[in-house]
């Protein structure tokens, strides 16, 4: 057997990270605990290579035309590694302050990336799959990761069954789909998506449900607050984050550039469960007192909001998604950063009333968290308040007037327990059981994402011509 | 100019977050300078302003987000001169009446007030629906900390009923400029959130009532136009005097000016079809702001009651589609935020003496504080149309084009004119006059030399609009002949034409009145 001629140089930011977190696991087998936090600064090192070689590694397709590196593969490369970067920076110290395993934690980590690199650039349903294992599977474990914590293991073993359930669903469709157009090659489906067989709609049916669980769309979303809540903060916050990156990247691959059109009538399907998203993320937060659970219920919002760009279907849509991502990604691990520098009686503190006051205590802090609530709610000036526009405008083109109208609605629900948030900070009196934990990696990353949810807010036109770019991906 | 003008606020902000928490005194001068060199540069664009001109004058124009039809586009006219004058006026004002009452947290309120500023000159100086959106959501924020931090014993309710009513009404907006956006792309080949672009687009009809009726209730809630007026007590009420002093003054504005701006260029046949709705609604508004007035049993909610009634009158103006009409308008926005302003002031200044604001609890005050009973009654007087004061002027011209478009109209608002001599004088002689009924009369000490800074400026504008009203009016004619002529050659099937008739108020005002070359 002799494999086909690749060219490696197309794949090299994944073989960067995957080298990096080889190196981890073997490395930090040998060291004694207390100087594992050298692992830190090999993952580091490994995502910045790999964030310089997006830039540099020339475009094209690999292995058989699973893989493809395009203009939508490298602005959603771009968003991993960023994410990465940026959660790395928010673990350090958490980690070692309650003595997580820290080799494994930071090999899991690359692993949970390296599956989200993948699923931005699978051309193949197959590649799809492993991609969407090889970020599930670690970030089932890094849940549970805490081992001491009743909690976190809850919370792990939640997520495993569910998400095994789901990657279940997900399979079958796949299956489906090889049954009716005899190929798992997203080309081979949009070029035979026409038939519009039942066999294939049945198979894009369940596909959708495997993506919808990952992205916690509704009704598919009932794991993300007991997962979020038990989860170890930093876990939580980088959960979050990557795996609605990597599912609605492969929702772009397989929704907008494999089946567009009404070949399969997908956009009403989509358009019902954004809708349901959007209400039920953002009246359930309405009621919760637990920040992890109200940034929980906030990301399913935000899965809703990001739908709707999915349905729209056309050009602007797909860069209106790829922007909210980013945006998405910036705000939210802002938002958990200023959680992280944060603890009460060395307990995480993530309730509201926590943060009773801390605008007294840290203005600094209470700032950045008030512009990340601000962006949240989509207010602006900042780069939340751009996000919606952009994606509301594309679904407006396309013409979804009632979705987009429920979504501005429930936006405007969302700023009432985004804002209360930020009120709590102002007002009464600090709890002296409250301390800054944080460090100097923590603040820059809030230092950072404020900085990022500001200047996009206020001149996004570089990074929108960039990501306008991914439109180019669409035929 | 316009950007300097925007964004000194924000950039005294800046400055103020830097500064040392405890020291107050410097805090203060900080906020006051940012706010008053506001001022200067506003004064200065008024001297150069050119009146005769109908277009955006000192234009500032440049690429924002040219893939989505973004643009920094900045421009000011005759409609939107006085209310930058308003709130470069008021802003200072409003800071200078807090030295006193806000002790606590005095850095995040001085902030809070500068950006507040930004948001509002950014609001009425945008040409660019997206910019203009997100200054006008970019107030909501920090007035929604000034309630809710430095509010009354209710704030925390207030403050959300304010932001929750005003989101709403905005998010539906913000779906209508997407729309026309969309719009835009079918009509002139190219995709823009451009207003001068965006007026020349010819909407269908049913949509154009759709985007009409979005706007409108936009602008309804703010300004606030029956029934949309709920959340309006609540919030003045429970703010602090700095403030109710912007809300009434200049927040409330954004609505009517979004009326002018937005609204009559955007949709002429929705408007020339809705009109006599929003003619009516703002008569009802008139009437039972009045009646709500008189029935109020505290000085803040009763002040805060009879801006429903005055705002009816303002939107009258606007929807009676005269020159009148709107020039009366225009000014009765200034005249309401100046004599409105003013009575929050001194409500204020009462206030922070007795910490009451029950009328039960007052009573000759006027042989404590004559002094302030004297400048008090000047306000009172401008706030119910008195001749001679800037109220009248604005009144008058208001009734006139209502009285053109309908006369029934007229009729009825007169009613409100009478109203509004009943619970002003009431109110002021339950106040001032009769025994002294105040529980500690000692407290009631007279005006500081400060206090008599916050309103004597309000003074000398009252009587100066009062009796020489040019200067305002004649600067913004030619932009609302401008507008309607747009408004009238744009409304297709209107029920009735737009007419601009001969002006008579300018020979009964003694006014030679300038060269107005009409086509």
């Amino acid at each position: 057997m002799s494999l086909p001629q690749v060219d490696l140089r197309i794949i090299l930011p994944e073989i960067t990270v995957a080298i990096a977190l080889a190196v981890v696991m073997l490395w930090a087998t040998f060291l004694p605990p207390e100087r594992q936090r050298l692992m830190r600064w090999v993952s580091e090192i490994g995502l910045l290579l790999a964030l310089i070689q997006v830039f540099v590694v020339p475009g094209g397709a690999a292995f058989g035309g699973m893989y493809i590196r395009d203009s939508l593969t490298k602005s959603l490369h771009i968003i991993v590694m960023l994410t990465a970067i940026l959660a790395v920076w928010l673990s350090g110290a958490y980690v070692e302050r309650t003595r997580l395993e820290t080799g494994e934690y930071y090999a899991l980590f690359l692993s949970a990336a390296l599956g989200a690199l993948l699923m931005a650039a699978s051309a193949d349903l197959l590649l799809l799959f492993l991609g969407l294992e090889t970020l599930s599977i670690p970030l089932y474990v890094l849940a549970a990761i805490a081992r001491r914590d009743l909690r976190s293991q809850e919370a792990g073993m939640k997520y495993f069954l569910l998400g095994a359930f789901s990657t279940v669903f997900f399979l079958y469709g796949l299956a489906l789909i090889f049954g009716a157009v005899g190929s798992t090659s997203l080309a081979t489906l949009a070029a035979q998506a026409g038939t519009g067989s039942p066999l294939l709609l049945a198979g894009v049916g369940l596909l959708t449900v495997g993506l919808a669980f990952k992205a916690a769309v509704v009704p598919f979303h009932a794991w993300a607050p007991d997962v979020y809540e038990g989860a170890p903060l930093p876990v939580a916050a980088y959960m979050s984050v990557i795996a609605k990156v990597g599912a609605f990247a492969a929702m772009l691959r397989v929704f907008v550039l494999a089946l567009p059109g009404g070949v399969v009538p997908w956009g009403a399907a989509l358009a019902v469960l954004s809708v349901m998203t959007m209400v039920l993320g953002n009246v359930a937060a309405l009621l919760q007192s637990n920040l992890k659970r109200l940034l929980a219920y906030s990301s399913i919002a935000h899965a809703g909001f990001m739908l709707t760009g999915i349905i729209a279907a056309n050009r602007a849509g797909t860069s209106a998604v790829v922007f909210y991502l980013l945006v998405y990604a910036i705000m939210t691990l802002g938002a958990f950063g200023v959680l992280l520098g944060l603890a009460r009686r060395g307990q995480e503190a993530d309730d509201i009333s926590d943060l009773t006051g801390l605008a007294w205590r840290s203005p600094a802090l209470a700032g950045a968290m008030t512009l990340f609530m601000v962006s949240l709610a989509g207010l602006p000036p900042t780069a939340g308040f751009l996000a919606k526009l952009y994606v509301f405008s594309a679904v407006l083109d396309a013409g979804y007037v009632a979705v987009v109208i429920i979504a501005v609605l429930t936006s405007v629900v969302s700023a009432y327990y985004y804002l209360r948030v930020a009120y709590t900070m102002f007002i009464g009196q600090p709890s002296p059981e409250v301390e800054f934990v944080g460090g100097r990696w923590v603040g820059a990353a809030i230092a950072v994402t404020a900085a990022g949810v500001l200047l996009l807010g206020i001149i996004p036109a570089p990074v929108t011509q960039y990501i306008e770019r991914v439109a180019d991906a669409l035929k | 100019m316009l950007t300097i003008l925007i964004f000194l606020p924000a950039a005294g902000a800046v400055i103020v977050a830097l500064l040392d928490r405890g020291r107050d005194p410097l805090l203060r001068w900080t906020g006051l300078g940012a706010s008053l060199s506001s001022f200067v540069v506003s004064l200065l664009t008024f001297a150069l302003f050119v009146p005769g001109e109908s277009r955006m004058q000192f234009v500032d124009r440049a690429a924002w987000v040219p893939s989505l039809g973004f643009s920094y586009h900045l421009g000011i006219d005759g409609i939107s001169l006085p209310l930058v004058m308003l709130t470069t006026v008021m802003m200072p004002l409003a800071l200078l009446s807090s030295w006193s009452s806000v002790t606590e947290r005095v850095k995040e309120f001085t902030i809070s007030l500068l950006l507040l500023e930004t948001g509002l000159l950014g609001t009425f100086l945008s040409v660019d629906l997206v910019l203009f959106y997100v200054f006008w959501e970019a107030v909501l924020v920090p007035m929604y900390f000034v309630i809710g931090l430095w509010g009354g014993p209710r704030r925390t309710y207030a403050a959300i009923k304010f932001i929750l009513y005003t989101m709403t009404g905005s998010a539906l907006m913000l779906v209508a400029i997407i729309t026309l956006y969309l719009q835009s792309g079918a009509q002139l080949g190219i995709r823009t959130f451009d207003l001068l672009r965006l007026r020349e687009l010819q909407v269908p009809m049913p949509l154009e009532a759709w985007l009409f009726a979005a706007f409108a209730v936009a602008f309804a809630i703010k300004v606030p136009v029956w029934p949309l007026h709920t959340w309006l007590p609540d919030a003045h009420v429970e703010a602090p005097t700095a403030g109710s002093v912007i809300l009434a003054a200049v927040l409330l504005k954004m609505g009517t000016y979004g009326f002018l701006r937005f609204l009559l260029p955007l949709f002429p046949s929705a408007t020339a079809q809705f009109a006599p709705v929003l003619s009516v609604l703002a008569i009802i508004g008139i009437i039972y702001g009045g009646i709500v007035s008189w029935a109020q049993r505290d000085v803040k909610r009763l002040v805060a009651m009879s801006s429903v009634s005055h705002l009816g009158f303002v939107t009258l103006g606007a929807f009676a589609l005269t020159v009148e009409g709107l020039q009366g308008s225009l000014l009765q926005m200034v005249n309401h935020g100046i004599s409105t302003g003013g009575l929050f002031l001194l409500v204020g200044i009462l206030y922070d003496r007795t910490h009451s604001r029950m009328l039960d609890d007052y009573g000759g005050v006027a042989a404590l504080m004559p002094r302030f009973a004297a400048v008090a009654l000047i306000i009172v007087l401008s706030s119910m149309a008195l001749p001679g004061t800037n109220g009248f002027i604005g009144e008058l011209l208001i009734l006139l084009g209502a009285f053109r478009r309908n006369p029934a109209y007229a009729a009825v608002a007169v009613g409100g004119v009478v109203l509004s001599a009943i619970y002003l004088l009431w109110m002021y002689q339950r106040v001032m006059h009769g025994p002294v009924r105040v529980k500690a009369p000692a407290a009631l000490v007279e005006i500081t030399r400060r206090e008599l800074l916050t309103l004597v400026p309000l003074i000398v504008l009252i009587f100066a609009i009062g009796v020489y009203p040019r200067f305002l009016l004649s600067r913004s004619e030619a932009s609302v002949r401008a507008l309607l002529q747009h408004v009238s050659e744009r409304a297709v099937d209107s029920p009735f034409t737009i007419a601009t008739p001969e002006i008579r108020w300018r020979e009964f005002l003694g006014d030679p009145g300038i060269d107005h070359s009409r086509r």
